[in-house]
């Protein structure tokens, strides 16, 4: 953990890592199940069934190269967008849909909006609303595990906008200054809500920044599942070699809103949303499983049918799951509740016993 | 037991905190090889190595959120920064993040990360060196909050604080870092979160304070004696959990309040224990609560002896309480 004295090595080169062939199936089934929660999440929340949803199609390839790439003692720390990372982490889909309805058995219990997954046993940290605070903590969590002596990298999620966090620029700092095995996964999908990626900064790429932290950056097609998996490859390579930091921008396109709050008409046209859908991540993958004989129409339709039943059953699953329960708020503020909480539970409780509140 | 100033009680637990468990890390600006810029880290980085002891880049953000990192994956860090004043670039990283982990996971992930830092007037550190804002943390769901006020608290409660499971924010009163000395216990003597400590005890009036306000509220009370009037000093420790049996107790037997603290009145922690006193015990004051604080001004440079609360302003609110009622 000592601090580079000498100016950190360029990148040693490839992995030479290709996307395992026989993985490509899988990625391409899960990327399918991601742009159907998608489709259903939002009817979903404009039927009232859930609260909000953070949709991520144009994503897709990036979350799943990126996952495919990291291995399962590896930690991700997320933003709120990450959902088919979670799925490649192997985040049942149930789980997934348990935290969007906010039910009984949504593993945080309730506390959060929807999308802002944390799954332990995956090491998926759990996600915030604050844009780029998992970037040092990323970088924390690296630093320990270089203590531990484990051979792991960590991983950050965020998004163009996230560039110009006070965060991104101390994350990137220190991970530098202590050559950390921290991977920086920038998605930039073109949009911080409203704000088009040349209102955040004037510097030509985003993945250029890393040069001026002293570590290299790479700019990937994040619509190009192999591509992404390479890059997110080598950088793995590099962070448990001891070779120091990469920082990564996938450069994709959201499809859809920022959130199922906003409207992107007010800030874009339906015609740039059209252009970038020509390179749709998903039909990308599609043609490149038919080129290579791994998949035809019919078996693709079969596919969509199955993931859109998966989600179905998870959706089902989760609605009819039983409600959180209404005293359950007050647990997890510390490992033992203070007098203070004690004192407030039980006037909570006189409360609901006088009738005067219905949980 | 050995005699130590505070601020060697400080480095005294963080060497005995080192040295029974490899996962106690410290890392901030200038602790390594200076030792801290008031030198309570002082030879740790020479002892432990400087892969324990981090001298990080200027970033308190980066601090924290490093810190908060390493206690996700389950390393005991240790963040000191410099001055209570300039924690406000990692105060994100605190509220929204140290005191959410826990909640926000449903449980899955804890974060106990411990930060150490000065706070308080009276060392001539004007608008930036003399904060002492410990109701933002105290007013954050998720943080305990530590203010030690003699040599052996400082000690025993930072070992309760680096073996606690929760956040902590443990603000050393910098002004009596030096001034105060004690008999500090050898070994792993903690002292527990959540119970006040009885400076002295007394019938007419209780005076309530914490950390650098504990010695001139001493005083103030040596000084009631003079005069005939016993007052009982309670010394909180930690604001967060608090101690409010006791508070509660030393009002019912003594029937009036005066709370002292350092920093602006408004929204003070002072407020804090006048509502619990007017919630719990109002039926026990024979007269108003008083409270002696700070002013609602930005910490005063050339007139910091006018700003801070002193022994006989003190002695002067507890007189009024008195003889009002
Ligand atoms: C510190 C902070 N400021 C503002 C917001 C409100 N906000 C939520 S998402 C967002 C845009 C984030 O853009 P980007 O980092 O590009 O991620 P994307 O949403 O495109 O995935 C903003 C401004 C926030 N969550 N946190
Ligand atoms: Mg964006």
């Amino acid at each position: 953990m000592s601090t580079a004295a000498t100016p950190p090595k360029v990148p040693t080169g490839s992995s030479g890592d290709q996307f395992p062939t026989d993985r490509l199936a899988a990625a391409y089934r899960t990327m399918l199940v991601a742009r159907a929660t998608d489709e259903r999440c939002l009817s979903l929340q404009r039927q009232g069934r859930i609260g909000f949803y953070v949709p991520l199609s144009g994503q897709e390839a990036a979350q799943v190269g990126s996952a495919v790439a990291l291995e399962s003692a590896d930690w991700v720390f997320p933003a709120y967008r990450e959902l088919a990372v979670a799925l490649v982490r192997g985040v049942p889909l149930g789980a997934i849909l348990d935290q969007l309805f906010a039910n009984g058995r949504d593993r945080t219990k309730g506390r959060q909006m929807p999308n802002h997954f944390g799954f332990r046993d995956q090491n998926f940290v759990v996600a915030s609303s604050p844009i780029g605070t998992q970037i040092t903590q990323a970088v924390g969590a690296a630093m320990a595990a270089r203590r531990r002596r484990d051979p792991i990298a960590t991983i950050a999620y965020f998004g163009d906008g996230a560039t110009s966090s006070n965060d991104f620029h101390a994350g990137l700092n220190f991970a530098g200054v202590y050559r950390t095995p921290t991977i920086f996964f920038c998605q930039n999908n073109g949009w911080a809500i409203s704000l088009p990626r040349e209102r955040q900064t004037r510097s030509p790429t985003l993945a250029e920044k890393a040069a001026s932290y002293g570590f290299p950056g790479v700019v990937v097609d994040g619509n190009d599942l192999e591509a992404v998996y390479a890059a997110v490859r080598d950088a793995r390579a590099r962070a448990v070699a001891g070779e120091g930091p990469t920082l990564i921008e996938a450069q994709v396109y959201r499809f859809g809103a920022h959130s199922t709050s906003d409207d992107p008409r007010r800030y874009r046209s339906d015609a740039q949303v059209e252009a970038a859908r020509k390179r749709d991540p998903v039909h990308l993958l599609k043609d490149r499983l038919v080129a290579a004989g791994l998949l035809d129409d019919a078996r693709d339709a079969q596919w969509w049918e199955e993931a859109r039943a998966e989600v179905a059953r998870a959706v089902e699953s989760a609605e009819g799951a039983p409600p959180v329960d209404p005293m359950s708020f007050l647990d997890d503020v510390f490992a033992e509740p203070t007098p203070r909480l004690r004192a407030e539970r039980s006037a909570l409780e006189g409360l609901v016993r006088d009738g005067l509140l219905k949980p | 037991m050995t005699e130590r100033t505070l601020v060697q009680a400080v480095n005294r637990g963080l060497f005995e905190a080192m040295q029974a468990d490899p996962d106690v890390i410290l890392l901030g600006e200038d602790i390594g090889v200076n030792g801290g810029v008031f030198r309570a880290t002082e030879g740790l980085a020479q002892q432990f190595g400087e892969d324990r002891v981090l001298d990080t880049p200027l970033s308190e953000t980066g601090i924290v959120g490093t810190a908060i990192g390493m206690a996700l994956y389950g390393l005991k860090p240790v963040a000191e920064i410099q001055f209570l004043d300039f924690i406000y670039p990692a105060f994100d990283q605190i509220v929204s993040e140290l005191a959410k982990f826990r909640y926000r996971s449903g449980g899955q992930y804890p974060c106990h990360v411990v930060i150490r830092t000065p706070y308080g007037g009276g060392i001539k550190g004007g608008l930036y060196h003399s904060q002492s804002s410990e109701a933002y943390f105290a007013h954050t769901p998720g943080l305990k909050v530590v203010v030690p006020s003699t040599p052996a608290d400082a000690k025993g409660l930072l070992l309760s604080a680096i073996h606690d499971e929760d956040p902590v924010i443990f603000l050393e009163p910098k002004r009596i870092y030096r001034s105060v000395t004690g008999e500090v216990p050898d070994g792993d003597h903690r002292v527990p979160f959540g119970a006040a400590r009885v400076v002295r005890e007394g019938t007419d009036v209780s005076l309530f304070a914490y950390g650098a306000m504990v010695p001139p509220t001493t005083e103030a009370a040596e000084a009631l004696a003079g005069d005939g009037i016993s007052a009982e000093v309670l010394d909180l420790r930690t604001l967060v959990p608090l101690d409010e049996d006791a508070i509660v107790a030393s009002v019912e037997k003594t029937g009036r309040a005066v709370v002292v603290h350092e920093a602006p009145r408004t929204c003070g922690f002072g407020a804090e224990v006048a509502a619990l006193l007017a919630e719990r015990a109002f039926y026990s004051l024979k007269a108003p609560i008083a409270r002696v604080t700070g002013f609602d001004t930005p910490f005063p440079y050339a007139l910091e002896n006018v700003y801070l609360p002193d022994a006989p302003r003190i002695a002067h609110a507890a007189r009024s309480t008195v003889r009002s009622g």
